[in-house]
């Protein structure tokens, strides 16, 4: 099983698309915005001054709305899409730099890839679609179904491996998509907005599967969405994306208390906090209370509540994995944190008003 | 000035330039027809094997092969059965021999089409410029009256069987061609996205994914250039291909009405056996999307 073991870099990336993109980049560099590119040189800026270190072994959510340079960023990792300026580094290589045969080398062990619309190859079956990755590195047949059916069964799919993709539904074509990649075995699993055209039940259904997926196989996920819950549920870490840059980089628990700017408040405004926040992150650093409940660090401010509520509680002692305490956090703190931004903003507002 | 008569070439300077053109041809084919004509002799072997395979063996034995070759392209009983009716119909009415030679001329005009047609779509498909070129001609190639290129042809090889497949071929390729273009250009790019990402090499491309997917396009036009070398069979018939053609002219010279006939709807009877085979084999190839979910 190729565990991740490094991380991936990514310095200084430009993107302009346009027949004469490079000629820009020092325009870009000095500070020319993305309307005046377009209106005065008629290139579009993609990506813009894009640094990004994404963590072995964790799944980075790039979040951002249509348009935001979020497909393009995850294509310049695979080099789909050939960058104008910049550098992505993975295991000490540059992959902007790679010749054509070391890039498909790269693309076939280090890389497998989701995509949103499934992209199966409608000629062949579900077994055939899931060992093209083995097919086309000459692994022998045998190996490769071997491999295959193991993955298929593992995503839910045994018995449909005769199925072509068309007698499939969308939840089940996207199942292959990722039976696909997971049986190229390699390090890196690059996901664009993988689950954004399945039902939302479908949806979740497919998150928990890779959330399983992930806890025992431990590869470096690159997950583009533009769904806030869906990045906060999986995201170790989330990169937000508007207009090819990026504006705010951190764990879901630090977007969605600290915002870095209007934007990013207007996303998270409707977040169920309880969800993303940890009791830790609101509690107390004082000495241990007489309670019945206990919780781990990393309770959510919703488990915490309950866990309360059901002890008929008002108070928790909050304790590290190996028992020490940490902190108190009281029932009522747990739920003005989950129904209301404690950012001050709206209550400055309302104070101004009055 | 005068508006009413365009102002033309004078007569002398168009005789002379004709001339010129004329005679700088006829050098060309005095002096390398033989060449061309040793080139194209494989063509002629071919075709003389094939004809005297068909004509040679026991009509049952042809007639069975047949049959069992429309049952490997489109599995269906009823096609079978009528290409058997059909081939039992010609023979009776005594047009089994013009008939297996007009299969076999068919059969390799066909074969060279596809030889030609489906590398150069690939080209086409794969380069914008080659497409910009090759359409044109392509064009032209369909749109030229039959009977003028056969001019050139006649002057380098003479009359028989080689001018008469390649006059054949000329006017019957141009669909596969466009076709196998058509097709690999429809592959959807979301899916060829997915091979280069899993690291396909370009060979690897065209093999697993483009070619496979343009399959049934292909045959599409694979169907039309059988049909079009048959419609050419009694034009080709002029320049001393014999088959199902030479009686047809025969009949028109002559006013012979059931001649023409008959042998006319022979042409039909094999026009509409290869037509219905390969259209069922076209469409057992796209059977991965026939299959819908519920």
């Amino acid at each position: 099983m190729a565990e991740a073991t490094h991380d991936i870099e990514i310095r200084d990336l430009y993107k302009i698309f346009g027949p004469n993109g490079a000629a820009h980049v020092a325009d870009v560099k000095a500070g020319m915005s993305k309307e005046d590119l377009k209106a005065r040189h008629d290139h579009v800026l993609g990506l813009d001054d894009i640094n990004l270190t994404i963590p072995a072994g964790r799944i980075q959510v790039v979040m951002g709305l249509s348009g935001s340079g979020k497909s393009t960023l995850i294509r310049h990792i695979n080099r789909l899409i050939e960058p104008t300026a910049g550098k992505v580094i993975f295991e000490g290589r540059d992959i902007v730099q790679m010749g054509p045969a070391e890039l498909r080398d790269f693309r076939r062990e280090k890389t497998a890839m989701v995509f949103q619309k499934f992209a199966l190859f409608p000629h062949r079956t579900v077994l055939e679609n899931t060992t093209y990755g083995l097919n086309i590195r000459g692994i022998p047949d045998g190996e490769a179904e071997e491999r295959a059916r193991r993955w298929i069964a593992r995503v839910g799919l045994e018995g449909f491996e005769g199925s072509y993709p068309n007698q499939l539904s969308g939840g089940m074509q996207q199942r292959v998509g990722l039976a696909r990649a997971l049986t190229n075995d390699a390090g890196i699993l690059l996901m664009d907005e993988a689950f954004s055209a399945l039902d939302p039940l479908i949806r979740t259904d497919m998150q928990s599967v890779l959330l399983d997926l992930q806890q025992e196989l431990q590869k470096t996920i690159v997950f583009i969405t533009h769904d806030l819950d869906e990045a906060l549920r999986l995201g170790d870490r989330i990169a937000i994306l508007r207009d090819g840059r990026i504006i705010q980089e951190g764990t879901g628990e630090q977007i969605v208390l600290r915002p870095a700017d209007d934007y990013i408040s207007s996303f998270v405004r409707d977040v169920k906090r309880g969800h993303v926040i940890t009791a830790r992150t609101v509690m107390r650093r004082v000495e241990p209370v007489e309670t019945p409940v206990t919780l781990p660090a990393t309770a959510l401010l919703e488990e915490a509540a309950r866990a309360m509520t059901d002890a008929d509680a008002s108070r928790a002692n909050i304790a590290a994995q190996d028992g020490a305490h940490l902190g108190v956090v009281t029932l009522s703190k747990c739920v003005a944190e989950m129904i209301a931004p404690d950012d001050g903003d709206e209550a400055d507002a309302k104070a101004q008003v009055a | 000035m005068d508006l009413v008569d365009f102002p033309s070439m004078s007569r002398g300077d168009l005789r002379d330039m004709r001339i010129a053109i004329d005679t700088a041809f006829r050098d060309f084919t005095r002096a390398y027809g033989d060449t061309l004509e040793s080139i194209f002799h494989p063509i002629q072997v071919l075709l003389v094997f094939i004809e005297d395979l068909l004509i040679d063996a026991p009509w049952i034995v042809v007639l069975a092969g047949l049959a069992g070759l429309v049952w490997a392209l489109g599995r269906s009983w009823k096609i079978v059965a009528g290409t058997v009716i059909a081939l039992l119909l010609i023979g009776y009415f005594g047009m089994w021999e013009d008939t297996m030679r007009t299969i076999a001329m068919v059969a390799v005009c066909t074969l060279i089409a596809v030889v030609i047609g489906i590398p150069v779509g690939i080209l086409m498909a794969r380069s914008d410029r080659a497409n910009g070129v090759i359409t044109p001609i392509l064009d032209m190639m369909q749109t030229m009256p039959s009977f003028v290129y056969l001019i050139p042809v006649v002057m380098i090889f003479g009359l028989g069987k080689v001018p008469g497949v390649i006059a054949v071929v000329i006017y019957a390729v141009p669909p596969i061609i466009r076709l196998t273009n058509l097709g690999i250009r429809q592959v959807p790019a979301d899916v060829l996205e997915a091979a280069e990402a899993f690291g396909s090499s370009a060979g690897q491309k065209l093999r697993e994914v483009q070619l496979p997917l343009a399959l049934p396009t292909i045959m599409a036009g694979v169907n039309q250039t059988i049909m079009m070398s048959l419609a050419m069979v009694v034009v080709a018939s002029m320049i001393g291909v014999r088959g199902l053609g030479q009686p047809v002219l025969q009949a028109i010279n002559n006013q012979y009405f059931t001649l023409g006939v008959m042998n006319g709807l022979a042409i039909v009877a094999i026009a509409i056996i290869f037509d219905r085979s390969t259209q069922a084999y076209g469409k057992r190839l796209q059977r991965h999307l026939e299959a819908q979910h519920g």
